[in-house]
């Protein structure tokens, strides 16, 4: 006796994705497992790391605390979807690279979509805000330092939009 | 992690949500933001055969204050239960008639858990050191429960009965939480608040919570209080008669200091890996010292500001 | 704009963009939870509730019999099948399998694996595994496990001591006798861990057809294949571990040799691809990754002025109820067991002590982090005792920049080092006498402040020495690394090195190093990942030695194409190599830049113009380097001395904190960290792991434990409860660097992959001491919390009231 399937249609990165899955599947499996955006990463299952974050119709939120049937007809950007439209990426991902602010690679998605959330509400954020809003968000590789610079790059750029 | 196998619904109604509810019993559970449940689902504590998801129910997003602020009694904020806590947050009339409430918001989780957290969900999930709990029992906010035989009323007050446990009973489902605001105070009155907490790490639970509102008069006399300490009972405890005590005090020292030391005898605490009974004892002093200055001070502020403007 | 000591180079030390970073920003990661191997099952654990307990029975039908399960595994088939894994030290009766196998050890210990379509179905039917268990008696205290009579983790062991020893170097008691002062004191450095955000995962798939084990792992591990393949008991090179998997921090925990041996086990039985991605309750009770938990008890010996003459140092190690390399963490302090200081006579007892809890595991120091926290707490106690200037006290024992090569009494010698300078820039970079005012004010106005130093060794180029000093029967002194180096027939350069990433932007010093060797733009370099079979041997980015060991590989691998590319030159313009210029790639005659052949030119002959090559060169442009980390090959003298780590970096601290007074709550106000790692390649690089390592040691220092209740149980199994700092509690951090190279490396370089980590909790320990002190309170256990901070408050404020009541 396998366990029920329940039809999802979500649009992600701008295209409607359409699956069949199982209620308990979170929004994070569905994302990287069903439609193989590995982008999106899976760090403690209970929403406290924030290496899961995704946009939800435009608010950064933690996929591993949704299931995927909870985000039917929703809207979701996930690290892939920041690029520009020709591919290349976008603006706040540049100043990562510029100021060095991912190692390992693997809080950096989530981490980008807590930045890009904050520079789309507040596009000149105050050190203080800035760390706010990536609290949520765990690193232990960086400390930090040079992701904070490359937010405060972005925004002095006048590079709100990634 | 992954979570037990359970079904999933989404009623478009709320009476159908109780049906749901009345029908599969103590096997099925209401998700609304799921920032509590989920986890615990992950971590297979809680295992739910079925799932109602009442987030998107419209009966449950009634945002309504009260229409003009009465001088002669205390009006009526309702919130339905599904709205999101970032929604309160962001409300200007909740910043005006709630100031206490606004506050504690930004306490509550980081923003990613309050973008999809709602109000009622956090009040249900019955966590001692939930701000939002602990709001709704100080300002002695009413509760309104449905199921398929009607509806209930029931005072924050009485709603929590231990760590994780409240008065909702399993076919039931929280919808409303109406929280009084205080009566326009008159011209030589204002109103302050206070929230504070002492967690370990920014966002963390708290180890203890306290929060305050007060009536002020121009000459410092206090005339009316409500204060309450989350994390230091098994419930969210409001401190009504200490409120009572304070009322026609100056809010000197000496007085907020016996406030503080009666507020903790009625204290209850656990000891855990991060807090001990006794330093949870120690912080609630510490953290209604604090909440009573502050919303002294944000009182004198306010009348300030009337003078002035 | 140039680093201090890279002015002369073309691309070491500037300014540049790694190399991994663009597919990072863009999820365009490869890390083992992203590959799907086609027709691709899951693993998941059922793992013990007991501390200690005899497994009587397991039973799976139940499991069994759900839809999408495939097998159920458990110790007993695994151990009879596999190898035993390797331990560090002489103890072979200390078995450690995958699996249980008769018995559980710790709370959280794996007792069956299961394989399920999906990692859900298998935890399903993890769930419905049934265990019966009779619970033994079982010890936690480490002090309380070494005495007689304490219930033994390995009966056949005998006891539950896996190692001691006590070393003597110089004249101990002499130098105690001789000194005006001593003090003794203990320090407690807790259980935590660098834990990172990515579990750990692999994944692996056989192939009948070729007899090959093919493996994908968040790996970082010396040795990783060929123990598998020992295990497994397969031939070395029927063992392929892929490694450009990127692997999501490691920070030295991830060696994941049980779950690899496991999981192959199960894909070459079943025939089938198997992924095990541990979620985070099996990698914090289970995945065997916690760090050292030691007690340190100092005595110190000085005179009046200051100098101090020597030490005694017991430190008690709690591995755990097994043990790989862990108890090896107590040898690594070893070669720098004096800290920067000239210490003349040290003894140092380690023991490593078994109990039931989870396994430790390596973490980023390998031991000298709480070994410096362990130095630099006693010189605070010193100069607190003798009223003397904590910076001044430092400087006055300080090895001096004009005493390099320094011989410490344990048998290391420090390559270079500037300690007085390096200090004083950070002591200037935090402004020190205002940060002193700053304290006071605060003091003054009734609040509780205080400012820490540290002034501590990063030990680098990681020798592997502690493995014969701790286990006499294990004279292995090979600790070599190595890159190969192509350019193809079109002239492009690829770098190949051998072993996995973690973050340490490896790729970036590899390109650099090629770029700076053959004077080619290193944004034109690729380099890649081998495989275990096509690799060349490695030991793994560990001990800070990358920059030292693959930097060094590059760099001799680059001259030998250089050397080649100068041959064909002189062959084809008839000239003498004393008269050739290379420049950028093409060679020319100095005195007729007309004779001259390009790089296109060169490489064309190389590859395609066998007529034209000097007689005895290889066809192609490509060249290997493997060498052994410089000063190793030693074994120790009879009485432990050896050459550990060959290069020294140093790291000086300057904090500022607040704490609470009603709270206990600290709060860190101003970090400065003076930094010398000699010749720095990628500038960001060894900024940005700083900048990580401070933040590691703010976790440990301030609010990570893995705490256990008095039954065994891990109370802080979930990150509700193991507390990693954010953005919010990691302040603003100002590294200001020196540079003294290395006289025996490539370019000067020094390692530098554990910075910050080594210094930030002796620091942040000194300042919360500093600013205790005005109460007559100190701490002296990690991590100093909220509660424990104002549990020390409080019994210092009754002392007062006792004492003047």
């Amino acid at each position: 006796m396998s366990e029920k399937l329940y039809p999802v249609s979500v649009e992600v990165n701008g295209t409607l994705r359409e699956a069949l899955v199982t209620a308990r599947l979170t929004l994070v499996d569905f994302l990287r497992d069903a439609l193989r955006l590995t982008g999106t990463h899976a760090g403690c299952e209970h929403g406290i790391c924030g290496a899961c974050s995704v946009l939800l119709d435009g608010e950064p939120v933690r996929s591993c605390l949704m299931y995927a049937v909870q985000a039917d007809g929703c809207s979701l950007t996930t690290i892939e979807g920041l690029a520009r439209s020709d591919g290349t990426p976008g603006a706040l991902q540049d100043a990562f690279c510029e100021t060095h602010a991912t190692q390992c690679g693997y809080c950096t998605p989530g981490m980008i979509i807590a930045a890009h959330a904050l520079l789309q509400a507040n596009p000149e954020p105050s050190e203080e805000e800035i760390r706010e809003a990536i609290g949520g968000n765990l690193c232990r590789c960086t400390g930090y330092q040079q992701i904070v610079d490359a937010i405060k790059l972005a925004a002095e750029t006048g590079k709100g939009k990634a | 992690m992954k979570a037990a196998p359970f079904e999933y619904t989404r009623p478009a109604k709320l009476a159908e949500a109780c049906s749901l509810l009345a029908f599969h019993g103590p096997d099925a559970k209401l998700i609304a933001g799921g920032q509590s449940l989920v986890p615990m689902m992950a971590m297979r504590l809680a295992r739910p055969a079925w799932l109602i998801d009442i987030s998107r129910l419209a009966e449950l997003q009634r945002i309504a204050a009260p229409a003009e602020q009465d001088a002669d009694q205390d009006g009526v904020f309702a919130v339905g239960a599904g709205v999101r806590q970032c929604v309160m947050e962001r409300d200007p009339r909740a910043h005006a008639s709630l100031p206490l409430l606004a506050q504690a918001l930004r306490w509550v989780g980081h923003a990613q858990t309050r973008n999809r957290g709602t109000i009622g969900g956090s009040i249900v999930h019955g966590d001692v050191s939930a701000e939002i709990a602990l709001v709704a029992c100080v300002l002695d906010a009413t509760l309104e429960l449905c199921d398929t035989s009607g509806v209930t009323e029931i005072p924050a007050r009485e709603f929590f009965l231990a760590p994780m446990i409240t008065a909702i009973a399993p076919e039931q489902c929280l919808t409303e939480i109406r929280i009084p605001v205080w009566r326009k105070p008159g011209g030589n009155t204002a109103h302050g608040c206070a929230f504070d907490e002492v967690s370990v790490r920014h966002g963390d639970f708290a180890l203890v919570s306290a929060c305050a509102q007060l009536a002020v008069d121009a000459d410092g006399h206090c005339v009316r209080a409500a204060l309450g300490i989350g994390g230091a009972a098994p419930v969210p405890l409001a401190l009504p008669e200490i409120g009572w005590q304070l009322a026609g005090t100056r809010l000197d020292e000496q007085a907020i200091s016996a406030a503080a030391d009666a507020a903790v005898g009625l204290t209850d605490p656990e000891g855990d890996l991060h807090a001990s009974a006794d330093y949870r004892r120690h912080l609630a002093r510490v953290l209604v010292l604090r909440v009573l200055r502050a919303a002294k001070q944000d009182a004198m502020n306010n009348l300030n500001g009337k003078r002035a403007g | 704009m140039s680093v201090p000591g890279t002015e002369r180079f073309r691309y070491i030390g500037k300014k540049r963009r790694t190399k991994e970073d663009p597919r990072f920003v863009t999820g365009r990661g490869r890390f083992v939870a992203d590959i799907a191997l086609p027709g691709m099952k899951h693993v998941a654990l059922v793992t013990s509730p007991h501390a200690a307990a005899r497994i009587k029975a397991i039973r799976s039908a139940h499991a069994q019999a759900l839809a999408g399960v495939h097998y159920v595994l458990t110790g007993a088939e695994l151990c009879a099948a596999t190898e035993p894994l390797l331990i560090g030290v002489d103890a072979p009766k200390v078995l450690r399998y995958p699996l249980a196998h008769g018995v559980v050890r710790y709370a959280g210990e794996w007792v069956a694996a299961v394989v399920a379509d999906s990692r859900a179905l298998a935890e399903d039917a993890a769930e419905k595994i049934e265990v019966d268990y009779e619970p033994a008696e079982y010890v936690l205290d480490p002090e309380k496990a070494i005495e007689p009579g304490a219930p033994l983790v390995h009966p056949l062991h005998g006891s539950n001591v896996l190692y001691r020893r006590k070393f003597v170097w110089g004249p101990v008691e002499e130098d105690f006798a001789r000194a005006g002062h001593r003090l003794a004191f203990r320090v407690h450095w807790g259980r935590s861990a660098t834990v990172p955000i990515e579990t750990f995962g692999v994944a692996a798939q056989w192939d009948a057809g070729r007899q090959l084990l093919d493996v994908w792992a968040s790996i970082q591990m010396p040795k990783f294949p060929d123990q598998m393949a020992r295990a497994l008991r397969l031939p070395g090179n029927a063992v392929r571990v892929h490694f450009d998997v990127d692997v999501g921090g490691s920070f030295g925990v991830k060696r994941g040799i049980k779950h690899a041996v496991l999981v192959g086990y199960l894909a070459k039985k079943l025939g089938c691809p198997l992924r095990l991605i541990e979620d985070r309750l099996e990698n914090m009770r289970g995945g065997d990754m916690h760090g050292p938990d030691r007690i340190f008890d100092i005595q110190a010996a000085f005179d009046s002025d200051g100098t101090i003459r020597s030490l005694k140092i017991r430190a008690l190690d709690d591995v755990g109820a097994y043990a790989g390399r862990s108890p090896l963490q107590l040898g690594k302090p070893v070669g720098a067991i004096v800290g920067p200081y000239q210490i003349h006579s040290v003894e140092y007892e380690p023991i490593s002590v078994m109990t039931n809890k989870t396994a430790q595991e390596a973490v980023r120091g390998f031991g000298q982090a709480p070994t410096n926290y362990a130095l630099e707490t006693a010189i605070d106690r010193v100069a607190r005792h003798l009223g003397m200037d904590r910076v001044a006290l430092r400087k006055k024992n300080f090895i001096r920049e004009d005493q390099f090569p320094y011989l410490i009494p344990s048998g290391t010698s420090y390559d270079s080092g500037d300690y007085h300078t390096v200090l004083d820039k950070a002591l200037a970079a935090a402004d020190y006498p205002a940060l002193l005012a700053v304290r006071d004010a605060a003091r003054a106005a009734g609040r509780l402040a205080g400012v820490g130093i540290a002034s501590c060794l990063e030990p680098s180029g990681a020798n592997s020495s502690f493995e014969p000093l701790f286990n006499p029967k294990n004279d292995t002194t090979t600790w070599m690394d190595s890159c190969l180096v192509r350019v193809d027939l079109s002239g492009s350069i690829t770098g190949v090195m051998n072993t996995s990433s973690a973050g340490q932007g490896h790729e970036t010093l590899v390109a650099t190093v090629l770029g700076e060797v053959l004077e080619r733009d290193p944004d034109t370099i690729r380099v890649v990942h081998a495989d275990s079979l096509s690799a060349l041997p490695s030991n793994s980015p560990v001990g800070s030695r990358m920059a030292i060991m693959l930097g060094g590989a590059a760099a001799g691998a680059a001259r030998k194409i250089k050397s080649a590319l100068l041959a064909i030159a002189a062959h084809n313009l008839n000239a003498e190599l004393a008269e050739l210029e290379y420049r950028e790639g093409s060679v020319s005659v100095k005195s007729d830049a007309n004779r001259s052949l390009s790089w296109t030119r060169l490489v064309e002959i190389a590859h395609r113009k066998f007529h034209r090559l000097p007689p005895g060169l290889e066809p192609g442009l490509q060249a290997k380097f493997v060498w052994e980390v410089p000063g190793g090959g030693g074994l120790p003298t009879a009485d432990g001395r050896i050459q550990m780590y060959p290069c020294f970096s140093f790291e000086a601290h300057v904090v500022l904190v607040e704490i609470d007074p009603a709270t206990g709550q600290p709060k860190l106000l101003r970090y400065v960290c003076g930094h010398d790692c000699g010749v720095m390649i990628s500038p960001d690089i060894v900024h940005g792991m700083t900048y990580g390592g401070i933040a590691h040691g703010i976790g440990a220092a301030l609010y990570e434990k893995f705490a256990y209740s008095d039954n065994g149980q891990l109370q802080s199994q979930s990150f509700m409860d193991y507390l990693i700092p954010s953005a919010l509690e990691v302040p603003e951090i100002s590294i200001v660097d020196h540079c003294t190279p290395s006289p025996l490396t490539t370019f000067g370089q020094k390692g530098s992959g554990e910075a910050g980590y080594l210094g930030a909790p002796a620091a942040i320990a000194g300042a919360i001491n500093d600013a205790l002190a005005p109460l007559g309170a100190s701490i002296a256990e990690l991590p100093m919390t909220p509660l424990a901070i104002w549990t020390r408050m409080q019994a210092a404020r009754a002392r007062l009231k006792d004492a003047t009541s």
